[in-house]
C-alpha cells in the first residue's frame, strides 16, 4: 500500500515550509548576509512574482504575450500615485494601492487580451509588444505621472515581509487556479485550442481569464518595484524588461512554477554575483542563454511540477519498500 | 513644401526600414523565427566601416564591402551555431536564443567598443538640393535611390533565380522542399546571408544620415524594421518594403505635425490597428488551422 | 417520435465550390447511423457543420427541436453534440485521466473564487467528477493508465480515450471521424463492440464517419452515402450494398456485370 498524506496534512506541511522559509530568510539577513545582499531578496520576490504571473499566459495558457513591462508599469503608477495622493497613513494605503495597481493592470489585461487574443503565436508577442509600447509613450507624455522626469518622492514602503507575503499569495492563488477545473481548461487550450473548443470550453473567456489575471499579478509586482525604488521612470519598462521576464520564464521552463521562480532567483542574481568580473557579466549572462538553450531547450525544469508533500511521500514510500524488501529476504531464509 | 520635405525624410528612414524588415521577413518566412539579432547585426555593421574607414583608413567602398562581407559571415555563423541545433525544438526556445543571441552582440560590442556613441564620417560629399524654405541633403536622395536598387535586386533573386525558388520552396513547406531535392540547409543559411548582407547596407545608409552609432543602435531600428515587416505580412517581400515605407512616413509626419514624442506610440498604434483588420498583416496570406 | 437531430437543407460553399449541398437528416435517439462516401466527399464539413466550425451558407441544425445557428463551438458541445477527430487531436502533455476531467468542465460548477479559496464546492465537486471519470476510463478500459501522457498511449487507445473525452461532455449525439483509422482488424472488431455498448449504456445517438466497410456495416443501421457534396444514397446497410450509384462512386463506373456491390471485407 502506497503512502499518502490527507489534503488537510499536506496543506499543513506547505504552511510549516513557508514559515520555516520566512523566518530562515530573516535569520539570514540578520546574521549572515550583508545590508546590500538582504536588499536584493526584494528584487528577487518581485521578478518572482513577474515570471510566475508569465507563466501563467506562456506556459499554462500557451500564449506568447511580450508586453508583462507594460503592466508592471501600469501597476506601479497606479499603486505610487495612490499612495502619494491619499491622506492615510502608509500601512493602509500601501497594501490598498498594491491591490488597486493590480486590479488597473488586470483591467487593462481585459481591454487588451480581447483583442489581441483573437492573434495567435508571433503575431501576439508583437501586438502586446505595441500595447506595451503605446502605454509607455502615453506615460512619458502625462502630466500626472511625471512624464519625463520619472514619478518621484514615492515612500519606499517595500520590505523583505512584503515581498513574502506577495510572493506567497502569487504563488498559492496561480496553484489553485491551475489545480482547478478552470486551470484545466486553460491547460488545455495550450495543448489544442480547437480540442478544448469542441470539448465545450469557453477558450475565449479562459484566454482573456488567464491573460487578465497574469496582469493582475504584474500589477502587483509593479507596485512593490515603485515603493522599492521610491521613484519611477517610464523607461525602465520597456520592451527590453518584458523580455527579461520571458527570459525566466522560458530559461525555468514552461509550464513549471518552480522553475520560473529558479529562474527568477538565479537571474536576478547572476549579475550581482558577477560583479567582479564587471565588464564581462552581460556578455556571461546572454552566452549562457544561448548555451542553455542550444543544450535543454524545454529550460531547466521542463514542465515539472514541485509538491513538498509528494517529495516526502515517495522518499517515505521508497524506504517503506525498501525495508519490506529485507523484510522479504529474512522471511525467504526461514523458510 | 514642409509637407513634400516630411515625405522625402520619411520616404528616407522608411526605405532604411524597408531594407531591414526584407531581412526579419525572408528569415521569418523560410525559419519561423523573429531574428532578434538581426537589429544588433546593423550596428555590427555599422562598427565595421566605421573601423575600416576611421581606423584602418580603408576608403569608403572597401569599407562598405568589409561591412557587407563581414555581416553576411556573422549571419550565417549565427545561424549555424545558435539557431540550427534548436530547428526541432519548441518555437519559443528558438525564439530565446536569438534574444540571447542578440544581448551577446550588444554586450560585446559595450565591452570592445565603450557604451559611447561614435561619430560616422560622411562617405558622399554631394551639394544638397534646395526645397523651398529647406535643404535636402544628398544623403537623403542616395538613401532612397540605393535602397530602390537593393529591392529590384532582390526581387529578382527571388523570384528569377534557382536559388530564390528554393526560397520559396522552402519556407512553403520545408519537408516537401526536401523532398523534391532542394537542400534546405543550404537554403536557410543563404537567407541569413542574404538578408544580413541587407543589414549592413541598411546599417551604411543610417550611419549616414545620423551620423552617429553606438552599441544599441541597432535596439529600436530593429524593432521598427520588424514592426515594418509583420505590418507589411511577415514572409511577404513587397510587405517589407511597404510596411518599411508606412512605418517611415507615419513617423517623419508625426514628427513633423503633432509632437516627435509621439512618434513611437503612433507607429506601434498603427501596426495595432492593421493586426486587429487584417491578423497577418497588409500582403500576409490567412493561416487558419484545417479541422 | 421526434427526431434528436434534424438537419435540413444544410449546405455550404468554400469561394464558389459547393462543398455540401441540400443535406438532409434525421437521427432518432439509440441509432447509429453511417457516413461514408470517397475522400473528398465533404464527410467532415458535415461534421464541421454540425459542430459549428463552420457556419452553413443554407439550411438548418436543430438539436432537440433548437437551433444551434449562431453558435460557438463550445455552446454546440454544451448543447449535447460532441465529436472526435480525424487527425486525433488529444491534449497530449496532460495525463489521461486529465484529458477526461477537462471535458466536465461544465459538469461543475464552483466559481473561480471557490477553486482558489478551496471551499467544500470544489472538493465534493472535483471528487466527484473525478469518480465519473475513472468509471468512463473503464469502459475503455483505461484505468489503469489514467496517470500515463495521452500523447504516450499507443494509436488504438488514443482513439479511444478521444471517444471517451467526448462522451464526458454529456452528449446526445456523438460524432465520429473515423474512430477505425490506424487500427488492425482485431482492434476494429473490438472497437465494434465498444461503439454499441456506448449506445446502450448512454442512451445516444452516433453517428460516424469511417472507411472500413466491415464496421460500417457491422453495426450501422443507417447509412447516407456522399459524393460530391450531395446525398447519393440512403438506406439500409443491405441497401447501400447493392445500390448501383455508390458503387459507381467507389470504383469510377459499374461493373461490366453491375452485379458485384461493395464487399465487407
Amino acid at each position: 500500500m502506497e503512502f499518502r498524506f490527507k489534503t488537510r496534512t499536506k496543506y499543513l506541511i506547505n504552511t510549516v515550509a513557508v514559515l520555516a522559509l520566512y523566518f530562515f530568510l530573516m535569520f539570514l539577513q540578520g546574521d549572515v548576509l550583508t545590508r546590500y545582499q538582504s536588499k536584493m531578496l526584494i528584487p528577487v520576490g518581485i521578478y518572482i512574482i513577474l515570471a510566475v504571473s508569465l507563466n501563467l499566459a506562456a506556459g499554462f495558457l500557451g500564449q506568447l504575450p511580450l508586453g508583462h513591462a507594460g503592466f508592471m508599469s501600469v501597476g506601479a503608477y497606479t499603486a505610487a500615485l495612490f499612495t502619494k495622493n491619499v491622506a492615510l497613513p502608509i500601512a493602509v494605503s500601501f497594501p490598498l494601492g498594491l491591490l488597486l495597481g493590480g486590479i488597473v493592470a488586470a483591467i487593462f489585461g481585459i481591454l487588451i487580451g480581447l483583442p489581441a487574443l483573437r492573434l495567435r503565436g508571433d503575431y501576439l508577442a508583437i501586438i502586446t509588444l505595441g500595447f506595451s509600447e503605446i502605454i509607455r509613450v502615453i506615460i512619458l507624455n502625462l502630466d500626472f505621472t511625471g512624464g519625463a522626469f520619472g514619478l518621484r518622492g514615492i515612500t519606499r514602503a517595500t520590505d523583505f515581509t512584503s515581498v513574502f507575503i506577495c510572493v506567497v499569495i502569487t504563488i498559492a492563488v496561480l496553484h489553485m487556479l491551475i489545480k482547478s477545473r478552470h486551470g484545466r481548461a486553460i491547460i488545455a487550450i495550450r495543448e489544442n485550442e480547437i480540442a478544448a473548443e469542441a470539448t465545450g470550453i469557453p477558450t475565449t473567456y479562459y484566454k482573456t481569464l488567464g491573460f487578465t489575471v497574469s496582469a493582475f499579478f504584474a500589477g502587483i509586482a509593479g507596485g512593490l518595484y515603485a515603493h522599492y525604488l521610491g521613484i519611477l521612470d517610464a523607461g525602465t519598462f520597456g520592451f527590453m524588461k518584458s523580455i527579461e521576464i520571458l527570459v525566466m520564464v522560458v530559461l525555468g521552463g514552461m509550464g513549471s512554477m518552480i522553475g520560473s521562480v529558479i529562474a527568477a532567483t538565479g537571474l536576478t542574481l547572476l549579475p550581482e554575483l558577477l560583479r567582479g568580473f564587471d565588464n564581462y557579466r552581460m556578455v556571461i549572462y546572454s552566452l549562457l542563454l544561448v548555451v542553455v538553450m542550444v543544450f535543454k531547450p524545454s529550460g531547466l525544469m521542463g514542465t515539472y511540477d514541485f509538491s513538498l508533500s509528494r517529495s516526502i511521500e515517495s522518499i517515505i514510500n521508497s524506504r517503506r519498500r525498501k525495508a519490506a524488501k529485507k523484510e522479504g529476504v529474512s522471511h525467504d531464509s526461514h523458510t | 513644401m514642409t509637407f513634400l520635405y516630411q515625405v522625402i525624410n520619411g520616404l528616407q528612414v522608411g526605405s532604411i526600414y524597408a531594407l531591414v524588415a526584407l531581412g526579419y521577413s525572408m528569415v521569418y518566412g523560410i525559419v519561423n523565427l523573429i531574428n532578434f539579432a538581426h537589429g544588433d547585426i546593423i550596428m555590427v555593421g555599422a562598427y565595421c566601416a566605421w573601423l575600416a574607414m576611421m581606423k584602418w583608413g580603408a576608403p569608403p567602398w572597401i569599407s562598405i564591402l568589409f561591412a557587407i562581407a563581414f555581416c553576411t559571415v556573422l549571419g550565417m555563423t549565427i545561424e549555424k551555431v545558435a539557431y540550427k541545433p534548436l530547428r526541432k525544438s519548441p518555437r519559443i526556445s528558438l525564439l530565446i536564443t536569438a534574444i540571447g543571441v542578440s544581448l551577446f552582440l550588444e554586450n560585446l560590442a559595450q565591452l570592445v567598443f565603450t557604451a559611447n556613441p561614435q561619430r560616422f564620417p560622411t562617405i558622399v560629399t554631394l551639394p544638397s538640393i534646395q526645397l523651398g524654405s529647406r535643404q535636402l541633403s544628398a544623403t537623403t536622395i542616395m538613401t532612397i535611390v540605393v535602397s530602390v536598387f537593393f529591392m529590384v535586386v532582390l526581387s529578382f533573386l527571388v523570384n528569377k533565380t534557382k536559388m530564390g525558388k528554393a526560397m520559396r520552396a522552402a519556407s512553403e513547406d520545408e519537408a516537401t522542399a526536401q523532398l523534391m531535392g532542394i537542400n534546405v540547409n543550404h537554403t536557410i543559411s543563404f537567407t541569413f546571408a542574404i538578408g544580413s548582407a541587407l543589414a549592413a547596407v541598411g546599417a551604411i545608409l543610417y550611419c549616414s544620415a545620423y551620423t552617429q552609432l553606438s552599441p544599441l543602435m541597432g535596439v529600436m531600428l530593429g524593432l521598427k524594421a520588424f514592426v515594418a515587416a509583420v505590418l507589411g505580412g511577415i514572409g511577404s517581400i513587397p510587405g517589407a518594403m511597404i510596411g518599411g515605407l508606412v512605418i517611415g512616413l507615419a513617423e517623419s509626419l508625426t514628427k513633423g505635425y503633432i509632437s516627435s514624442q509621439l512618434a513611437d506610440g503612433v507607429v506601434f498604434g498603427i501596426l495595432i490597428v492593421v493586426l486587429l483588420i487584417k491578423p497577418t498583416g497588409l500582403m500576409g496570406r490567412s493561416m487558419n488551422e484545417k479541422v | 417520435m421526434t427526431p434528436i437531430l434534424d438537419v435540413a437543407n444544410l449546405g455550404i460553399d468554400f469561394g464558389g465550390l459547393q462543398a455540401l449541398d441540400d443535406f438532409n437528416i434525421q437521427v432518432y435517439n439509440n441509432e447509429i447511423v453511417g457516413l461514408i462516401g470517397p475522400n473528398g466527399a465533404g464527410k467532415t464539413t458535415v461534421f464541421n457543420l454540425l459542430t459549428s466550425v463552420y457556419q452553413p451558407s443554407r439550411g438548418s441544425i436543430a438539436l432537440e427541436g433548437k437551433k444551434t445557428k449562431g453558435k460557438n463551438t463550445y455552446q454546440v458541445t454544451q448543447s449535447g453534440i460532441a465529436r472526435t477527430f480525424q487527425n486525433i487531436r488529444l491534449f497530449k502533455d496532460i495525463s489521461v485521466l486529465d484529458n477526461v476531467m477537462v471535458a466536465m468542465h461544465n459538469g461543475m460548477s464552483y466559481t473561480l473564487a471557490e477553486a482558489v479559496l478551496r471551499l467544500p464546492s470544489y472538493w465534493k465537486q472535483e471528487a466527484a467528477a473525478r469518480r465519473t471519470a475513472m468509471d468512463l476510463l473503464a469502459v475503455f478500459d483505461m484505468q489503469g493508465v489514467a496517470d500515463a501522457k495521452a500523447g504516450s498511449l499507443p494509436y488504438g487507445a488514443q482513439r479511444r480515450l478521444e471517444i471517451a473525452r467526448a462522451l464526458a461532455t454529456h452528449p446526445k449525439v456523438l460524432l465520429l471521424d473515423e474512430p477505425a483509422a490506424g487500427m488492425n482488424p482485431s482492434e476494429t472488431a473490438e472497437l465494434m463492440t465498444t461503439i454499441r455498448s456506448i449506445r446502450d449504456r448512454f442512451n445516444i445517438a452516433i453517428i460516424l464517419i469511417e472507411h472500413d466497410m466491415s464496421l460500417v456495416m457491422g453495426i450501422c443501421e443507417r447509412i447516407l452515402v456522399l459524393n460530391y457534396g450531395l446525398v447519393i444514397a440512403q438506406g439500409t446497410p443491405e441497401e447501400i450494398r447493392n445500390n448501383p450509384l455508390v458503387v459507381e462512386a467507389y470504383l469510377g463506373k459499374k461493373d461490366s456485370d453491375g452485379k458485384k456491390g461493395i464487399q465487407a471485407s
